[in-house]
């Protein structure tokens, strides 16, 4: 792969995702949590949305897979409408826990997607073992999920998303219940699948070196209401690995992001160094 | 793994390796424990018995019974009784009795089929529609605050006319014992389909799911546990069902002919009767037995989440 980098900037065709003045309402509280938000995501680009609790990240996410409907704007996905784009099965989704069923042993949690797009057994077993050994997880195919460590349970959920090869990848604090280690190993992970299957990712997460480390760009919202506070584009070498964190520009954009936040969300302090994930206590929502 | 927790090292270690595949072995040892322990019980209790009966009779407990022969009859009397021709020479009162639990068997069988299918579907309808949730789980409730005696002979006006030759009678019985099995079926399913993780929904929707493959991949086999542990109550309830339904029809052929016949002999016999009960809590703990069996064989799920 010549580097995802590149591949981001190139902006011919449709964009992955285009979002414009965007808003969410909830009527519960007549809370804004979205307001008029902006943003195009190019085929390819790797972007995180990183922000407070309830700066609406999530919430943007669920609105881009059509499973909320914005208050006022439009969301679409590869230049149709959102709720075009999940008819389509465009778009693969991973949400902090893995929501695995408990009743499927691993195999069959991978299947669910591709027997919901009608697939036949034999088509259906073959793309199963890719990706169980796209994951790393052969020898577990017949394993229930309460059998599996939360590391595993996640590439499982992460296998699921991808075994229908969307173009567009939806995750949601995906490693945000793991340990330092596990997630550590998992963003390298993540990183070589999404170079190997070139889709594009939007990654709502709550770390700034995570996102720093992930991302092509970087996406910072404010809360209350959810605003676009600024975009940090990560000029980090691709293929990225441990050396990485190592890079002088890493902490340059680690201070850049921690900025943006802090100016995003002045009255109140955000603390803690670049392995701690921001923490800002939870108001009212 | 709590299912092998108390086995030795080298079963955990085959568990934690062999995933899903349990070996025969660890599934029959705890079954022999768990049956060795209810054994046990049942000695414990009989002694109780026996040596309440001892003191009663030594020391002439008057409260809240008088111990007698009568009143508590020695536990091998009742097992004995059970041995005993049922009239002279008669068959064996076991062989009478059993033939009696296999007529009821029957009706309590079908009467839990169709109790069971029935509460099930009104479950899955009243999920899919909060309307219809508002407008009947008050009646449902309700159904079941009439005493099913006073419901039973009406039962058997409306419903033994219809019936073809082959069911006539026991048919009857079925649909009254029905009538207790639908319920805790309904309430428990409806609590089931209801309780599929909210994100699991929406993951099924990502794909597009219609509402019907929501109901069929995630409701259905979220509700299981729910469902099965309402087919534990539901299975003995159908039983009991069975028997109320027996005294209306005047059926003699089932438990409640025998438990009536030898409630008026009870003063000459009292063991007879509980000789009667015995078989009749037998047939009750069979019916669980078999929702129990089928559920470890359908439902698999982390040993923690199996109600």
């Amino acid at each position: 792969m010549s580097g995802a980098g590149s591949r981001a900037r190139s902006r011919d065709g449709a964009a992955a995702v285009s979002i414009k003045g965007l808003s969410k309402r909830f009527q519960r509280g007549d809370v804004l949590a979205l307001d008029t938000i902006d943003l195009d995501v190019h085929p390819g680009e790797f972007v995180s949305l990183i922000g407070p609790s309830g700066c609406g990240k999530s919430t943007l996410l669920r609105i881009i897979g059509d499973l909320i409907e914005p208050s006022e704007g439009t969301a679409q996905v590869n230049g149709k409408s959102a709720h075009q784009a999940r008819m389509d099965r465009d778009y693969g989704i991973v949400f902090q826990d893995a929501v695995l069923y408990d009743w499927r042993n691993v195999t069959r949690n991978i299947g669910l997607p591709l027997e919901m797009a009608g697939w036949d057994k034999g088509r259906r077993e073959e793309r199963i073992r890719e990706m169980v050994e796209l994951v790393e997880l052969a020898g577990f195919e017949k394993h229930h999920p309460w059998q599996l460590s939360g590391g595993m349970q996640q590439r499982v959920s992460i296998a699921r998303a991808l075994s229908f090869s969307p173009a567009l990848l939806l995750m949601d604090e995906p490693f945000g219940a793991l340990d330092e280690m596990t997630r550590e190993r998992l963003n390298n992970e993540l990183l070589q699948i999404w170079s190997e299957t070139g889709s594009t990712v939007v990654f709502v997460t709550h770390s700034i070196a995570e996102s720093v480390f992930l991302s092509t760009r970087v996406v910072v919202m404010s809360a209350r209401p959810g605003r676009i506070a600024g975009i940090v584009e990560i000029d980090l070498p691709q293929p990225r690995g441990p050396e990485t964190r190592e890079h002088p520009l890493f902490a340059e954009h680690i201070t850049q992001v921690r900025r943006l936040l802090r100016e995003g969300h002045a009255d109140e302090a955000i603390e803690g160094d670049t392995e701690v994930p921001l923490y800002v206590a939870e108001e009212g929502l | 793994m709590a299912s092998s927790g108390g086995a030795s090292p080298g079963g955990a270690s085959a568990a934690a390796i062999g995933g899903s595949v349990r070996s025969r072995r660890e599934s029959v040892v705890p079954a022999l424990r768990s049956a060795g322990l209810s054994a046990l019980v049942l000695a414990v209790l009989c002694v109780v018995w026996e040596a309440y009966k001892w003191i009663g009779e030594r020391f002439e407990i008057r409260w809240p019974f008088p111990v007698n022969e009568r009143t508590m009859p020695h536990v091998y009397d009742m097992v004995g009784q059970l041995f005993e021709p049922s009239r002279r020479n008669g068959p064996l009162l076991i062989d009478v009795l059993l033939d009696a639990a296999v007529f009821t068997a029957r009706e309590a069988a079908v009467g839990f089929l169709l109790g069971a299918s029935v509460g099930f579907l009104i479950a899955v309808a009243l999920s899919e529609s909060r309307l219809l949730q508002r407008g009947f789980l008050p009646y449902i409730v309700a159904s079941q605050t009439v005493p099913i005696l006073a419901i039973a002979p009406m039962v058997v006006v409306w419903v033994n006319p219809k019936l073809p030759e082959s069911l006539a009678g026991w048919g009857a019985v079925a649909v009254i014992s029905a009538y207790l099995t639908f319920f805790p079926v309904a309430i428990n399913t409806l609590r089931g389909l209801q309780s599929a993780d909210p994100r699991a929904v929406e993951l099924l929707r990502s794909y597009a799911a219609s509402r019907w493959a929501i109901l069929w991949k995630l409701r259905v086999p979220a509700s299981f546990p729910f469902l099965f542990s309402a087919l534990k109550i539901a299975a003995p309830a159908a039983v009991v069902g069975a028997i109320i339904g027996e005294l209306p029809s005047s059926i003699q052929d089932g438990l409640a002919g025998a438990i009536l016949n030898f409630n008026q002999y009870y003063s000459s016999s009292p063991p007879s009767l509980w000789a009667t009960n015995i078989v009749a809590a037998g047939l009750g703990i069979a019916f669980f037995a078999v929702v129990a069996l089928g559920e470890k064989v359908l439902v698999r799920r982390a040993p923690e989440n199996v109600a």
